[in-house]
């Protein structure tokens, strides 16, 4: 019987549906929650490290309590609402970056089946929620009725949008070969998919390329450095987060991170293979799928993590510049080019006319 | 459950509607104009139209209404202007809004789906083995072919004359070239020399 099944023979259809879907929403919730936490320190130590400094250790063991301290200072600390503020939509700003970072998990297939919700039209579902985000920040930016946060929020708006345009020309090109929206089928359709034996989109040299510039386009979306304009602490103080404290701080960070940690999670599900082994052996398929899905996750943060340290911020017209002249040209000529390859070789026979 | 979500999309629909030609920040009339799209999106779910609930919201919350924010963020109203310059102008305003009220009603009762209009085909849903996106696709592409790349060259249209309206060449500014800098080379750009004492060299 299936978990929901189960809810629904004990309390009936309505509130058996509810209640399992409630507990399988605060099982993905809270394990991104303390994945947040993980990945706050484990950004620390990684950048420290590549700085020749020690990071967090004073807290805990190795330090590793340390986001957990930042937290509890951060709760204890007051909410402070500036006068000329629009009151409403300055507390609902942080509300909406945290909720959107934590609703595009719902589809994130975990592993095979371990997905809450198995929409077809998965993908641009991330992408609708994904291109949201950006009202949190712009909202935030608007109503602190303060120039600092309102330029932030001014660049990240422009920012945001720009990137999302080689974005979706990104997405296209590689639904196109997994012909399929649904996040599940885009991972199946890369099993064994180059020469037999490689799982991963990004082992296709025609995919290749589509990947690296998805790499960099989810640094512009999320904002992390060298793309990290909207708070340009040199500059902007913070951007769109000067006049926060407390928890609002804290949502707006939570966001941030969990979205980073949600990008980490889409590229292995776009390009890497998702839950599959990165080779098609038998032997590789006893490692549980979830294991290799959190070890994709794991290197792509580190990859994050390593790009954050060591590339210089971009001015901010050379990221305009690389947006609307580099990228999108090139990512529609390679829809172009793909659509092209995959019609000559007869991939799209199979379909229903 | 369905009439449940449907009564609770259409009513926040309608009183966001509602709050957008009322509200008094031009910013929150954006706000919830974006809750408007939103609710709409909700709607097409309800209709089983996934692939077009997603694409309102990409284009329309995601960029469109982005663009909006952007623009009425920057404006700097004098609300009692506008104020005043709304009370002129009520007796007009209303009378448009009765005769296109007018007009709706004398349409929306007096129609029949008929000539023309492909109404049957398109109710009956994707074919088996094929999904709503994949369907959209293949009537977009060869049925409605020429009608949808018309309307793509009107956008084209509209997007040129857009650049042609605001192109500005300046004179005088200096423009950076990515690829001159990156063809530099330490041979045409340095040079090592020995300075011989009180002499200086030569440049």
């Amino acid at each position: 019987m299936s978990y929901t099944g189960w809810f629904v023979d004990q309390f009936g259809a309505g509130p058996g549906w509810f209640l399992a879907n409630l507990t399988l929403i605060l099982a993905i919730a809270f394990p991104v929650m303390v994945g947040v936490a993980v990945a706050v320190y484990a950004d620390r130590k990684i950048w420290a490290a590549m700085q020749m400094r020690r990071g967090p250790n004073v807290v805990g063991p190795f330090g590793i309590l340390q986001t957990f301290a930042d937290a509890a200072k951060l709760f204890l600390k007051e909410t402070i609402i500036p006068t000329g503020a629009s009151t409403g939509v300055f507390l609902l700003a942080p509300m909406i970056s945290f909720t959107l970072a934590l609703v595009v998990w719902a589809v994130m297939p975990f592993d095979a089946g371990l997905v809450l919700a198995d929409l077809n039209v998965g993908l641009l579902y991330i992408f609708a929620v994904s291109s949201m985000g950006v009202y949190g920040i712009i909202m935030s930016g608007w109503a602190s009725n303060s120039k600092y946060a309102f330029l932030g929020g001014l660049r990240s708006a422009a920012q945001m949008v720009s990137y999302e345009v080689s974005m979706g020309f990104i997405l296209v090109s590689v639904m196109m070969v997994a012909q399929s929206l649904n996040l599940s089928d885009i991972v199946m359709s890369q099993k064994g998919n180059v020469l037999g034996v490689l799982n991963g989109n990004i082992f296709n040299p025609l995919l290749f390329p589509m990947a690296i510039m998805f790499f960099i386009t989810a640094l512009a979306e999320t904002n992390r450095p060298p793309f990290d304009l909207p708070e340009a602490e040199a500059e902007l103080v913070a951007g769109y987060q000067v006049e926060y404290s407390s928890m609002s701080f804290a949502l707006f960070f939570l966001g941030e991170y969990a979205n980073i940690l949600f990008m980490c999670a889409l590229i292995p599900t776009l390009f890497l293979g998702g839950w599959l082994p990165p080779l098609d052996l038998p032997v590789l398929y006893l490692v549980p799928g979830f294991v290799w899905f959190l070890g994709k996750m794991a290197l792509m943060f580190f990859i994050f993590a390593w790009v954050k340290a060591t590339v210089p911020r971009y001015r901010y017209d050379q990221l305009m510049r690389l947006g609307w002249k580099v990228f999108l040209p090139l990512s529609l000529f390679w829809v172009v080019l793909v659509s092209g390859w995959l019609m000559f070789t007869g991939h799209f026979a199979s379909l229903p006319a | 459950m369905a009439a449940f979500a449907f009564y609770l999309f259409a009513g926040l629909l309608l009183t966001s509607g509602l709050m957008v030609i009322t509200a008094k920040n031009p910013v929150h009339s954006v706000l919830w104009l974006i809750l408007a799209f939103f609710n709409a999106a909700g709607l097409f779910i309800l209709l089983g139209a996934e692939f077009l609930a997603m694409l309102l919201v990409i284009v329309y919350v995601g960029a469109v209404a982005v663009l909006f924010l952007f623009v009425v963020m920057m404006l700097d109203i004098d609300f009692r202007a506008l104020q005043r310059g709304a009370l002129q102008n009520l007796p007009l305003g209303l009378a448009v809004s009765g005769v296109i009220l007018a007009e709706v009603l004398l349409v929306a009762s007096g129609w029949t789906a008929g000539q023309g209009v492909i109404v049957h085909e398109a109710l009956a849903g994707p074919p088996p083995g094929m999904s709503n996106t994949q369907w959209i696709g293949s009537q977009l592409y060869t049925r409605y072919f020429f009608v949808f790349s018309m309307s793509g060259l009107i956008l084209l249209a509209a997007m040129v004359g857009a650049i042609v309206l605001t192109h500005r060449r300046r004179v005088g500014i200096k423009k950076q070239s990515i690829a001159a800098q990156n063809a530099r080379t330490p041979a045409a750009t340095l040079g090592v020399g020995k300075a011989g004492l009180g002499q200086g060299v030569e440049l």
